[in-house]
């Protein structure tokens, strides 16, 4: 009952919900880039949505399956193939043993998920499965995952999916509504009205470009300096995921997963959480546009994004079990 | 009882809310970030995942579906700010002074890399420093940086030292550093560029204990001089 690394990937890690109610500590959250993808992949084939997934980007692990299981891939699309047979992201699938799940090619997106039914066997760190990296705690010895790592499942497949070949269930999850296809939308922050009246006027509709030192901590955008209007030296403060600081060269950082929980740049915006999903799919070279919101718009689409997850989720326990049924 | 301070409470994006007492840092704001800290340790509002306390101000990660049903559909930023607006203006009760903890420390140069360069930027002998060092106790304003990295303060102005122009790639676990009037100790191996005058042979960070980190907001914490020996007697017990 466990599944086998082959093939480490790039930066292959366990990543939950994240770890929440130690940030006074310094503890940083840490948990799935994609919270979405992560939610998806486990509503799929009926896990608790945030059940611990195996995330990747691309190079992309391979992964053996030492015995039969039910699974789903989310967020981007590298291309998969079970056996060398291709198969779909955002559906639900069943393994036979000893099959070989591998990715091809990067098609779309940037951050991929795994979800194994039942979930990962693993020992939970202050009451998270999070990889926190640089802790060295969480997933599995806090680090990345190697080649060689056996990774143990807590339910064997039933009986029924024990003799099952490889079957990709007819049913998709449609996630287009989540996505954001232009521009990402921000709260101004604290400290924008530090910034000049020509770094304002940009960021009223601002175009950066993703660069290639982007990573868990955060994703640096490249675009004209942004200068305020005076130095002021900023008493460090709380920082959250998505939160955009201006560092001292004039570039910007927006921070993620694995980010600081304070900080003492100024923090001149906040990628609105509907929206942070969108980000991060996005790779090295991207254009990122970027536009303000009011709190009234962004708790408008936050809400509208959860009530949408939420249907998609009963959707697809509903045809899980039609298909039980059948 | 401290006058009341009336604060400043922004949001952090939206799932994230700000009180902020002041912008600059003093022990009266931060009794008042610790108060506001442990009131709502001990009377959690539902929906509020993290709290981040920091010099002047008070983090709060929130789930907005789950205030949003408190606030009975409304916004659930507006229906927080309101709520902690009461709490964050009521007066501070002076808090019980606890015994501090004592953090030993060896103040040998070989564990001590910024040692002779503080002397050279302070203008004080090393036992100057070591004795401006161990002599003040320091208060644990917050915690942020990495795991367990707790920003204590205030150093004495005689050893006040700004950071290093250029960080170093790695500092070992257990380092003790200034940065201008606050001091602190490397939980971990890391990336810094505060200047180093001594190591503890404390664990500051162990993910094997229940509780990881040393340190908690609002700590005391006094230092202790111990000799290389000593030191490396602790690491053998």
């Amino acid at each position: 009952m466990s599944i086998t690394i082959i093939k480490a990937g790039l930066f292959t890690t366990v990543q939950d919900a994240g770890r929440k109610g130690f940030q006074h500590l310094g503890i940083n959250p840490s948990g799935a880039m994609d919270a979405l993808a992560m939610q998806i992949a486990n509503v799929l084939i009926q896990n608790k949505s945030d059940e611990a997934v195996i995330e990747f980007f691309y190079p992309a692990p391979t992964i053996h399956f030492n015995t039969a299981a039910f699974i789903a891939l989310s967020g981007a699309d590298f291309g998969a193939t079970i056996n060398d047979i291709p198969v779909p992201t955002n559906h639900p699938i069943f393994v036979p043993e000893n099959a070989v799940l591998s990715f091809t090619k990067k098609i779309s997106g940037h951050i991929a998920y795994l979800a194994i039914q039942g979930g990962l066997e693993l020992n939970e760190w202050m009451n998270s499965y999070s990889t926190n990296t640089r802790a060295g705690a969480g997933g599995i010895e806090g680090r990345i995952l190697i080649k060689g790592d056996q990774l143990y499942l807590k339910a064997a497949a039933t009986q029924e999916n024990k003799e099952s070949p490889l079957q990709v269930l007819p049913w998709m999850a449609d996630t287009k509504g989540l996505y954001q296809t232009q521009s990402l939308r921000y709260l101004p922050g604290n400290e924008f009205g530090l910034l000049n009246m020509v770094s304002q006027q940009f960021m009223t509709n601002a175009q950066f470009t993703l660069n290639a030192d982007s990573d868990r901590m955060g994703y640096r955008l490249k675009g004209p300096e942004l200068k305020c209007k005076k130095t002021i030296e900023l008493i460090s403060s709380g920082v959250t995921n998505g939160t955009i600081q201006l560092l001292p060269n004039g570039q910007c950082i927006v921070l993620l997963a694995d980010h600081q929980t304070t900080g003492g740049y100024p923090r001149i915006g906040h990628i609105i959480q509907s929206d942070i999903p969108t980000l991060v799919q996005q790779s090295p070279g991207s254009t990122i546009r970027l536009i303000p919101v009011n709190m009234e718009t962004a708790e408008k689409i936050n809400n509208r994004h959860s009530q949408y997850l939420q249907q998609l989720k009963n959707a697809c326990t509903l045809q899980l079990n039609a298909y039980h049924r059948h | 009882m401290l006058k009341k301070t009336i604060p400043h409470i922004y949001a952090l994006g939206d799932q994230a809310i700000t009180i902020e007492w002041s912008t600059t840092i003093s022990k009266e704001v931060n009794n008042q970030v610790m108060h506001s800290f442990q009131f709502l340790r001990l009377n959690p509002i539902e929906g509020i995942t993290d709290m981040i306390p920091a010099y002047s101000s008070l983090t709060l990660i929130y789930n907005p579906s789950i205030i949003r049903k408190q606030a009975m559909g409304g916004s659930p930023f507006e229906w927080l700010k309101q709520k902690l607006a009461r709490l964050a203006e009521a007066p501070t009760e002076i808090t019980e002074k606890t015994e501090p903890l004592i953090v030993p420390v060896c103040y040998d140069l070989s564990l001590a890399p910024d040692l002779i360069e503080a002397t050279q930027l302070t203008g004080c002998t090393i036992e100057e420093i070591i004795a401006l060092h161990t002599n003040e106790i320091y208060t644990v304003y917050m915690l942020g940086f990495i795991p367990g990295f707790a920003y204590m303060a205030s150093v004495n102005k005689k050893i006040q030292m700004p950071r290093k122009a250029n960080p170093r790639k790695s500092v070992a676990a257990g380092s003790v550093g200034i940065a201008g009037e606050q001091t602190g100790i490397y939980p971990l191996d890391a990336p810094g560029g505060w200047q180093l005058i001594g190591q503890t042979p404390l664990k500051i960070f162990d993910i094997t204990e229940e509780e990881p980190c040393l340190f908690k907001p609002g700590n005391r914490v006094k230092f202790e001089a111990i000799s290389l020996e000593q030191f490396h007697q602790f690491n053998a017990a």
